[in-house]
């Protein structure tokens, strides 16, 4: 993990004294909230239904167990004992006063971490894989990049006021976790021919209210050049974006205008002029940053299968905990173990300042002091050896952590909605709790296997409803909350963006209609077939047919 | 005289900044006038009386989407050359800064002028303004400590080209 040195200690709190001074401002009345709002953007600050909303980066999703303790104690000190995980990897608190969040700030900088850039149109926090460096299908470590981009990106003097937000994330391993086709720059770590690390680079993808696949506008870009080609793609959207209309402002809009080929060889032209120069990095700089991210000493803990097949026959609670929880380890001996923060009647991605302490627990008992967030609300505990799932899957389960759900049809994936967002048309947390209780038998959602349904409560889909097997996105419609449904989004290399099946339903139908989906599904279905894989088959007319027929 | 920032000082500034009034024709320079003035890069180019004065000094100013890669001639014969910050949001002027420094080696003076104020200053001090004509209303002093804002920077940037892995710095 990234350790930081006084320079990083130094900015990190002349950031926070910066924004001490700027809300000082504000209460004193010397900013209007005009004046203050891009400031506070910035900074991770939105002022929401109930009282200020602040998110604080985890950057790439990494977390070590001191912070997660320092999460909980902010929880408990200014929340109401309780954080919510993000689709970015963040964590977000709904109820801190503001003239508290400079002392959060300060606090949270003890141990290394910020609100910098969470939100407000500048670059944002970089996501990648939350299995970055275990995963078993593994090809090349993002996490390096992870770390020199995050450098490059704060508090970068040039691209502090884009036209819009900018969201860049990195994959290095086969399955691509990180959803690198749908961020304003996806970064493919590969290898060419000769044996050289480069970059695929991906622009102009994204969700929000108009929803595109990245495209590809350099096949191979070599490691060296990295920061020199992000500054032409930058600053040739920083000049040229929109600016007059805040819909059409992301990257993707401009890609769309200038064609992707216009677009690459415009980045290219101011490439030309920037490559080669002093961000250029080095062999010995990658190294420098590779050193952060050396695999632990698993040998300290021989890893041991144990007698997890024994216990898995002999507990079906367990075995099926085991398979859906727990991920191949690069390591043979250990596996990644997910936390499920998606336990019925809980929203989410929400976890309490206990089960905070617990996972951070868990993390040093078990592994070695790291934890991991994923964009799907979940957290991990990357090092687990088998010999010790079992005697931590009792624990998690008494927490309620141990939900054997990942990657069914209750992991959802759902934004706070319009419980808490100021921006939402709809609620989405009840809706995912109805789901969840309409669904609460294992032994069906096992047999109907891996669904991804994403919620979001308006269409600035931070609930990545485009692309859920199942999304719901909430609308208005003359003041009622109304769900519209799309079928066949994925992640992945495979992106593909849900198709709208019809007319929205009221809020109390959505359950019943999940089930009638499913209904077709399981009749429709081949052998090994996954939802998204029928849907794609057949298409979403036998699926539409089903849900609209049965109440005309 | 109005107060402006300059090379970390608050200093009087002489010069006139003349901004054209939509829909009427711009003046021609007065002979008798010895201001110093700073006049739209349009204008520069469309005036050879402009372009000619020498009562006092010119110096020219770019809006945030004016290209300073359309400009065919040296920088470097204008003593003072001011970009245009139409909101404090808008961050094309701190790329066109960038670019006067970096790519056309600008030396003289370059002012930061609309709407700007405190919090914008170490990051336009660091892409390449020395000056800053601080937005009518705000604080000049106040504005003055933001400076200094951040003692240290990751990128390259004009000021320090050096990005921070390079120096050393581990």
């Amino acid at each position: 993990m990234y350790r930081y040195n006084d320079i990083d200690r130094e900015l990190v709190d002349q950031r926070v004294a910066q924004f001490r001074d700027q809300t000082e401002r504000f209460l004193a009345g010397e900013l209007d909230d005009e004046e203050f709002r891009p400031l506070r953007l910035m900074n991770g600050l939105y002022i929401q239904r109930h009282a200020p909303m602040l998110r604080v980066a985890i950057p790439y999703g990494h977390l070590n167990s001191v912070q997660l303790r320092t999460l909980a104690e902010i929880a408990r000190r200014w929340d109401r004992g309780y954080g919510h995980f993000t689709t970015r990897q963040n964590i977000q608190f709904n109820w801190p006063k503001l003239a508290d969040v400079p002392d959060i700030l300060a606090l949270l900088a003890t141990v290394e971490m910020h609100a910098i850039q969470t939100s407000g149109n500048c670059v944002r926090n970089t996501t990648t894989d939350a299995f970055a460096g275990v995963a078993a299908d593994e090809l090349l470590d993002p996490r390096p990049w992870c770390e020199i981009i995050r450098q490059w990106s704060t508090l970068h003097p040039e691209f502090a006021y884009l036209p819009r937000k900018f969201k860049i994330a990195v994959s290095g391993s086969v399955e691509d976790r990180a959803a690198t086709r749908v961020h304003d720059i996806g970064l493919q770590v590969v290898r060419n021919a000769a044996g050289e690390t480069g970059f695929r680079v991906l622009v102009g993808g994204g969700l929000g209210r108009t929803p595109v696949i990245g495209e590809v506008i350099r096949e191979f870009l070599p490691a060296p050049h990295l920061l020199t080609y992000l500054d032409a793609v930058l600053r040739v959207y920083n000049r040229f974006g929109r600016r007059d209309n805040k819909y059409k402002a992301r990257i993707k809009i401009l890609v769309k205008a200038m064609t992707v080929e216009g677009f690459a060889a415009k980045v290219d032209d101011e490439w030309q002029h920037l490559k080669d120069g002093p961000s250029t990095l080095r062999a010995e700089d990658i190294a420098h940053f590779s050193s952060f991210f050396v695999d632990p000493d698993y040998h300290l803990k021989p890893g041991a299968h144990g007698d997890l097949a024994q216990q898995a026959g002999e507990d079906r609670g367990f075995a099926r905990w085991l398979e859906r929880n727990t991920r191949p380890h690069k390591e043979p001996g250990y596996r990644s173990v997910v936390l499920s923060l998606k336990k019925t009647g809980v929203p989410p991605g929400d976890i309490t300042a206990e089960q905070m302490e617990a996972a951070a627990d868990w993390a040093e008992r078990f592994g070695f002091g790291e934890l991991r967030v994923t964009h799907e609300q979940n957290l991990v505990l990357p090092d687990v050896r088998e010999a010790d799932l079992h005697a931590l899957w009792l624990l998690a389960r008494e927490a309620g952590f141990a939900t054997p759900n990942i990657g069914l049809l209750t992991d959802i994936i759902c934004c706070p909605g319009g419980d808490f967002c100021s921006l939402a048309n709809a609620k989405s947390i009840p809706v995912a709790e109805a789901i969840q209780q309409t669904f609460a038998d294992m032994d069906y959602l096992h047999d109907l296997g891996e669904i991804e349904l994403n919620m979001s409560g308006c269409m600035n889909a931070c609930g990545h409803h485009h692309i859920g097997h199942i999304g719901i996105l909430g609308v208005d419609k003359n003041g009622e909350e109304w769900y519209q449904i799309t079928l066949g989004g994925q992640q992945g290399e495979q992106a593909a963006l849900g198709k709208v099946i019809g007319p929205s339903f009221a809020r109390a139908r959505i359950p019943e209609v999940i089930a009638e989906l499913l209904q077709v599904y399981v009749a429709l279905r081949q052998e090994g077939e996954r939802f998204v894989d029928t849907v794609h088959r057949t298409g979403i007319a036998p699926f539409k047919e089903k849900v609209y027929a049965a109440h005309h | 005289m109005p107060h402006i920032i300059k090379d970390g000082e608050i200093i009087d500034d002489g010069w006139l900044l003349m901004r054209l009034k939509e829909g009427l024709p711009a003046p021609a320079p007065d002979a008798a006038e010895q201001a110093d003035v700073i006049i739209p890069l349009s204008l520069w180019r469309d005036s050879a009386e402009w372009r000619e004065r020498t009562a006092g000094r010119t110096g020219v100013w770019l809006g945030a989407d004016e290209a300073p890669d359309l400009f065919p001639g040296d920088w470097n014969d204008f003593p003072l050359v001011a970009v245009d910050f139409p909101a404090f949001t808008d961050g094309r002027g701190y790329s066109i800064g960038r670019l006067l420094r970096e790519r056309y080696n600008y030396a003289g003076e370059l002012r930061a002028i609309g709407d700007v104020w405190k919090d914008q200053l170490a990051f336009l001090w660091q892409v390449g303004f020395n000056a800053f004509e601080i937005k009518h209303g705000k604080p000049v002093e106040d504005a003055l400590a933001a400076l200094k804002s951040f003692t240290g920077h990751y990128q390259s940037t004009w000021r320090q080209p050096e990005p921070l892995f390079r120096r050393g710095i581990k």
